[in-house]
């Protein structure tokens, strides 16, 4: 075991934990935030940069602190270490530069694009981006491409995490894309033209951060914060079929796999699943899916919007009582 | 001229050959090292000469040898990286299509060293060329019983293999290098585990330049001491360096470390002086990632005394005022040559060979190079001088690996020392863009 401080917090965990896994131990508001890095995936992170943090002791038996900052998903935890995130002025800035870096090709399309409001870039522009753009060239852009049937790749708007490329390769038989070229002229791609078809090709929309692989059963049918999602499972031979259903009405509009406050998968689930059960009689419903995210997909509709708390002044006691689990970081 | 360790018989006909090379003292390293020395004993002479990587870091190489994880039963590799393509840089070419024979002899020696059985030379793919000689040499050293199984009797086994690369800028940082011999595509990996720890095919690996291992025979034969009486201070022994620009005599000169850089610029034993008489604006010491430094700074420090050719001398100032020793790619600019069209050119090779794997690299290398590009070509504002520093600022450190930095500092030296050319091509785009049109005006001088 190994003892760490993080902004001041204390926090005891496993040896080998990255920073950022004791972090979302201690979790809050306090938990840097992550762009490529994926629990589920082995290999990922290290890539985005944005969880950068100041280790400002290396460990018990060395002091000394790290010279730059490091990325806080891929470093192992040492015991005694003391770590600086929220409370570091340099750590704030360089998280700004990066979502400034990672937006200076990314259309900013947020109104035509499905994945505004679980979109982790635009969660991470709000709460570290910078309101002025100082970015006055052209942007690159790509055109679109259809991956088989299901599957849309609007190459435009990927900051390049690579966490459907892992997906690929740990979750699937044969991995058909990868990154080509390099620099800021690296596309995800399948090279000569080609179809992901697999049983979990769905899979690589769900990791995706931004919207860059969006669901073609699902692309301009609904804004996300429209639909109710609930949970769900059904009896399924390939995968665990237990998902969430986003639901306009009884209408099931979308099947995703079931996410975690870091929008992270509990189990991946199937093409069937996904894209072909897309009627209420296919399902047992469990019963609505909390969504435990500061974005506005936490805002569903089943109680008061959690947003909104500090702000409504004489908010009636019943309200209240409905959210035992209100995120602390929205409280004033 | 001083001592010649590297390249005291370069120029012998057909030291290409086994037979010549061997005539010349050859392969005496490996007889010395496999027959009477214990690995351990080679590391340390390494380490006594106080020998630094040549590829650009300066990190003391017996330092590193000596970090070498040593689990029981887990191969170990020594891999040269011979991926040599920083712009300004073009010594190890040189070396290696003269000299084949005295790398795979470093190579032998070295490998002896640090126990690797299997060792590699990762050579960028454009040299294809000198990859064939390299093969040529080294089945000349097998045929000679000074490769493969049982090496002169000693009973220590070495294979040596010769690998192309794609020829890619980032396949010379040394994670890039081993993801790319592996087969795989050429991007840098996290650090920690480094390769001391965790290299090729996940055992233990050290990486080390084509003049860092050449230089390793003639420390075992004429012993570490011995090297460590040349050169000034922790900068020890002999740097080949790769001059270019607006000189003289462009080439490879082997120098001792401690050579004053006026001397080096101006005596005919090296470059020979400003080309046609003109004279020097300012000179990138060390290969385009280093900071460039105008005429009066590179010759002298602030603190007034002459800069040397040495490790030391040439970081002194920070980068404030200094620069870096680097790969020892010596570039040299006259009086007509334009700064920001420089600057240009170096960001624009760096947006071409940033991997794209962390961000602020990808983002931020081809974003400085269109600022750059609209500044050169009479499209640039007052404001976009700051917002180069500022972007240079958000790259450097933050990244994976150190082309991130490479990519920043030219960019950001290049403002710091020369604000007021860029200034006058943001004001006069008209004259600017006239070809043949230079700023003249007074040089900045950083004063302490």
């Amino acid at each position: 075991m190994a003892k760490i401080t993080f902004d001041g917090i204390e926090v005891e965990v496993e040896d080998g934990t990255t920073i950022l896994q004791a972090a979302r131990k201690i979790g809050g508001k306090v938990v840097p935030p992550a762009m490529c890095f994926y629990t589920p995936l082995k290999g990922s992170g290290g890539k985005c940069r944005v969880c950068l943090v100041k280790v400002s002791q290396g460990s018990a038996k060395d002091p000394r602190p790290m010279p730059k900052l490091v990325a806080s998903c891929i470093t192992p935890v040492q015991d005694g270490m003391v770590v600086e995130n929220t409370t570091n002025e340099d750590v704030l800035n360089a998280r700004k530069s990066i979502v400034e870096m990672l937006l200076i090709n990314h259309p900013l399309d947020c109104p035509i694009c499905d994945q505004a409001g679980e979109c982790n870039l635009q969660d991470l522009s709000y709460e570290h981006g910078v309101s002025a753009q100082r970015f006055e060239e052209e942007r690159r852009t790509f055109n679109k491409v259809d991956l088989g049937p299901y599957i849309q790749l609007h190459m435009t708007r990927c900051i390049l995490c690579y966490r459907c490329v892992y997906t690929a390769d740990q979750i699937t038989d044969k991995r058909v894309h990868g990154v080509l070229g390099r620099g800021d002229a690296a596309e995800i791609g399948t090279y000569i033209e080609n179809v992901i078809d697999n049983d979990f090709s769905g899979n690589v929309i769900d990791v995706c951060p931004v919207g860059a692989l969006t669901d073609k059963t699902w692309r301009f049918k609904n804004r996300v914060w429209f639909t109710k999602p609930l949970d769900a499972h059904r009896d399924c031979p390939t995968c665990s079929g237990k998902v969430t259903l986003w639901n306009r009405g009884d209408q099931v509009l979308r099947v995703t796999a079931r996410k975690d406050e870091y929008s992270e998968v509990e189990e991946f689930i199937c093409n069937t699943c996904r894209f072909d059960k897309k009627e209420m009689s296919d399902w047992t419903i469990e019963g609505p899916r909390k969504i435990e995210r500061a974005s506005v997909i936490s805002a569903n509709h089943y109680e008061l919007p959690v947003v909104n708390v500090p702000i409504i002044p004489n908010l009636p006691k019943s309200a209240k009582k409905d959210l035992p689990n209100a995120p602390e970081q929205w409280n004033p | 001229m001083g001592l010649k360790i590297l390249t005291e018989h370069i120029n012998v006909p057909g030291i290409e050959t086994l037979e010549v090379y061997r005539k010349h003292g050859g392969y005496k390293s490996v007889e010395k090292a496999v027959k009477t020395m214990t690995p351990e004993e080679v590391v340390e002479e390494v380490k006594t000469s106080g020998l630094r990587g040549r590829g650009g870091a300066g990190f003391p190489t017996g330092l590193k040898w000596s970090f070498l994880a040593k689990p029981e039963g887990v191969p170990r590799y020594l891999v040269c990286n011979a991926d040599e393509s920083e712009p300004g840089t073009f010594k190890d070419r040189w070396f290696m299509e003269h000299n084949p024979h005295a790398l795979i002899e470093g190579m032998i020696t070295s490998s002896y060293a640090l126990g690797a059985n299997t060792s590699y030379i990762y050579i960028r793919g454009e040299l294809m060329f000198i990859l064939r000689i390299l093969e040529k040499a080294i089945a000349e050293a097998y045929a000679a019983g000074l490769l493969g199984k049982n090496i002169l009797g000693s009973g220590y086994d070495l294979d040596l293999h010769v690998a192309p690369g794609g020829g890619a800028y980032i396949c010379g940082e040394e994670t890039a290098l081993l993801e790319s011999l592996e087969g795989k595509r050429g991007n840098p990996r996290n650090k920690p585990p480094f390769p001391a720890v965790k290299g090729l095919f996940a055992c233990p690996t050290v990486v080390n330049n084509v003049e860092t291992i050449a230089s390793v025979p003639w420390i075992v034969n004429n012993t570490g001491a011995e090297y460590a009486k040349v050169g000034i201070g922790r900068s020890t022994g002999t740097k080949l360096i790769s001059a270019s620009g607006n000189i003289n005599n462009p080439g490879v000169y082997e120098i001792e470390l401690g050579v004053p850089v006026e001397e080096f610029i101006y005596s005919d034993q090296y470059c020979g002086g400003i080309w046609k008489g003109k004279s020097l604006k300012a000179v990138v010491p060390g290969g385009s990632s280093v900071p460039i430094l105008p005429a009066n700074l590179i010759l002298k420090t602030v603190a007034g005394e002459d800069r040397l050719m040495t490790y030391e001398s040439l970081a002194d100032g920070g980068f404030v005022s200094g620069s870096m020793m680097g790969s020892g790619a010596f570039i040299v600019f006259d009086e007509d040559q334009c700064i920001v069209r420089n600057t240009w050119n170096y960001a624009r090779f760096y947006h071409h060979e940033s991997c794209g794997q962390c961000s602020p690299c990808r983002e931020g290398t081809g974003w400085m190079e269109k600022v750059l590009h609209r500044i050169e070509y009479g499209h640039g504002h007052q404001r976009d001088i700051d917002l180069l520093v500022s972007v240079a600022k958000q790259i450097e450190g933050n990244t994976i690996c150190p082309l991130g930095d490479a990519a920043a500092w030219p960019v950001a030296a290049a403002i710091r020392h020369f604000r007021d050319e860029f200034e006058w091509h943001i004001k006069h785009p008209q004259e600017a863009t006239t070809p043949g049109a230079v700023y003249r005006g007074q040089l900045n001088s950083v004063t302490a």
